[in-house]
């Protein structure tokens, strides 16, 4: 499902889909968010190395369900903004329908695909 | 219609019982996801971008009112508040919770409902002409024939793990509307020329996907009784012969292709010879029961033609519209074959709202015996409607916005879901739809351009049947962007043909001006009458390559 890519681009946030319901969630400080914003944000390859870790080690637990790490751009304001479409469609929802999936909770998400 | 009987019925609780069972221990972590995806799948439940997708069939399209009352209130209760109807004639949702889908299922066992054989590598829900038991030019409804494989076939040991899903459809009349030569197996019910028997024909290898292929003739004439004797022969030459060491070349229309359609057919005429079709066949009274479920519903015997339809339709223009484009001649004089358009201008192809569902429900019950039929153009159809009713039956379908006259027309575009919802995308497909449905919403336009068939897909399988459209649009990605591939004279019907390339990928934005250029070629070109698919087949393709090509060739895009 997700992209195989072998190398990892940076920075990189880890995201994957919560077991119980779907919905996109992505590793922050305190554990899994449902808000991008909260996404812990690997900066260099040790980094990123420790999110492959954590990634591995929720999947193991069967806590989450297809996690992956996505290569992103920082936004001024410090959001993360997966470098490539797919992934801005998986984190915002349908762009057909700005009442559905994460858009319509978080209005930084609006718009933005 | 058809209705489960004892064994149906206990058999779907089971499912459900084992599959609560087996949710539960996902949940409580006994499976891994590994373990668990196979068995999501086999129960219909997939994982898309944004939450759970759960595909729901409908065998050969057919519904009830109470189904479809179900399946609203499971989309309200449940999911979102609407559901999507496919072109594999089934309805999806696409937020359900996963603690909640047994629960779902429960709902649809109640009403006789269930997602088996909607995923993975077996038989799957067998389509068929959603005019079936209605159209004027059918031989027999095919119904029965499909209900029969879906029974043979439902969970059937030896064909439970087929190198890869399978896809058989069924149309009862010369003119296919079911798309059967784009089936692994396409089944016509024929007359036989000298005897008057009626039978089979059967087409073999059709798909789309990365490799289209048209079905090829298999057997021009099978006896009625022989059918499951004879797939089961098919059926075994690929269960030994297909591939399974790469899933892209193991669906049958490269089994045929590779060994070509002779060997194949002499391959499944030895097995067929060895096997005794009197025995494999359904008991004589078993097929009579299911014939007897599709039986003509009570029509009232009415002259050809309504007066009051005649009043009413010049009494009101939008009305007259709607019935010309949006109605069917049915074989039951004063009745007729009624397409609910679920293709408003500028709205989300094949979706519709739990109210909606509930109208139409109602407009069956009240209007149509109370059937109605999912098509794979992903629109509703009222299959037996007295045409002076018509007018009382409009009024309601206007009411909840799904009385859109352009059924076969431009706007009637076929979309995937795309990368708004599905994981395999590789571009959005909505969009487009949208787009182009806009820029020709005009219903004088509509009507002055007249059948003309866009297909749309987000990705390379093809759900979209683009390879099939009169115009089909492929969403791709280019260099990090959507790009869409533009072909044309594809045809899905008893003339089927896969479109040829138009030329490199333009942008989203590019593509309404690049379906004008087409439309402009045909209408500078068309003769007397001819449709856009004739216009298209006398013409060739290179007009209207010149006409795709003609415009801002100095974008960037045309020219990558």
């Amino acid at each position: 499902m997700a992209p195989a890519k072998q190398k990892i681009l940076l920075p990189a946030i880890l995201l994957a889909n919560d077991l119980l319901d779907g919905d996109v969630i992505f590793w922050a400080t305190r554990g899994w968010s449902v808000d991008p914003a909260e996404a812990t944000v690997a900066r260099d390859e040790a980094e990123a190395a420790v999110l492959q870790t954590v990634a591995t080690a929720a999947l193991s637990r069967g806590e989450v369900v297809d996690a992956y790490l996505v290569d992103v751009t920082l936004r001024d304001d410090g959001l993360p903004v997966p470098n490539h479409f797919r992934e801005r469609f998986k984190i915002a929802g349908p762009s057909i329908r700005q009442d559905l999936g994460k858009q319509a909770a978080f209005a930084h998400l609006r718009g933005r695909a | 219609m058809y209705r489960y009987d004892q064994f149906d019925e206990a058999f779907v609780r089971e499912r459900v019982a084992q599959f609560r069972g087996q949710v539960a221990r996902r949940i409580d972590g006994s499976l891994t996801e590994d373990e668990f995806k196979p068995l999501r799948l086999k129960n219909g439940v997939y994982l898309q971008l944004h939450a759970y997708m759960l595909r729901i069939a409908i065998p050969y399209g057919t519904l009830s009112s109470a189904q479809l009352r179900q399946l609203a209130l499971i989309g309200e209760r449940y999911d979102r508040g609407y559901g999507h109807f496919t072109t594999r004639q089934n309805l999806q949702f696409n937020w359900p919770k996963l603690r909640d889908i047994p629960d779902i299922l429960d709902l649809l066992a109640d009403v006789g409902m269930h997602c088996i054989q909607t995923s993975g590598n077996c038989i799957r829900n067998t389509t068929a002409d959603h005019f079936s038991g209605a159209a004027a030019d059918e031989v027999e409804d095919p119904r029965a024939t499909a209900e029969l494989i879906r029974q043979w076939s439902t969970m059937h040991p030896e064909f439970d793990y087929l190198p890869r899903k399978f896809k058989i459809a069924v149309t009862g009349a010369p003119r296919d509307r079911a798309a059967i030569r784009a089936h692994d197996i396409g089944i016509q019910v024929v007359r036989h020329p000298v005897s008057g028997e009626v039978g089979y024909r059967l087409f073999v290898g059709g798909g789309l996907g990365r490799t289209p292929m048209i079905g090829k003739l298999v057997r021009d004439f099978l006896p009625k009784a022989h059918l499951l004797a004879y797939l089961q022969s098919l059926m075994r030459v690929y269960n030994l012969e297909g591939r399974r060491d790469n899933k892209y070349k193991a669906r049958v229309k490269i089994l045929v292709h590779e060994i070509g359609i002779e060997e194949f057919r002499g391959r499944v005429e030895a097995e067929f010879a060895a096997l005794d079709p009197a025995a494999i066949a359904a008991d004589p009274e078993e097929v009579a029961r299911i014939e007897a479920y599709f039986a003509p519903p009570a029509f009232v015997k009415l002259p050809e033609t309504s007066q009051r339809l005649a009043a009413d339709r010049a009494r009101y223009a939008a009305f007259d519209r709607w019935v010309e484009t949006n109605t069917f001649p049915h074989r039951q004089p004063g009745y007729t074959a009624v397409t609910v358009s679920l293709k408003p201008v500028g709205g989300v192809p094949g979706d519709a709202t739990s109210d909606q569902m509930r109208t139409v429900a109602d407009l069956a019950d009240a209007h149509s015996f109370g059937e109605i039929r999912v098509s794979h153009h992903q629109n509703l159809i009222l299959p037996h409607v007295r045409q002076d009713e018509l007018y009382a039956l409009w009024t309601g379908l206007v009411g909840a916005g799904l009385a859109e006259a352009n059924a076969g027309l431009i706007t009637d575009i076929i979309a995937c879901p795309g990368l708004d919802y599905c994981a395999l995308a590789t571009a959005r497909s909505i969009p487009i739809a949208q787009a182009i449905s806009r820029r020709f919403a005009s219903p004088e336009r509509q009507r002055e351009i007249g059948e003309l068939g866009i297909k749309i897909s987000g990705c390379i399988n093809a759900c979209g049947h683009h390879h099939v459209g009169h115009i089909g649009i492929l969403g791709l990605e280019k260099s990090g962007q959507e790009s869409y591939q533009v072909t044309l004279g594809g045809d899905a019907t008893e003339n089927a043909a896969i479109g040829q390339l138009l030329g490199p990928g333009i942008t989203a934005t590019e593509v309404p001006d690049a379906i004008e250029r087409l439309v402009a070629v045909y209408l500078a070109r068309r003769q007397d009458g001819e449709t856009f698919a004739e216009a298209v087949r006398r013409l060739g393709i290179e007009p209207f390559k010149a006409g795709f090509l003609a415009a801002p060739a100095e974008s960037a895009h045309a020219a990558a």
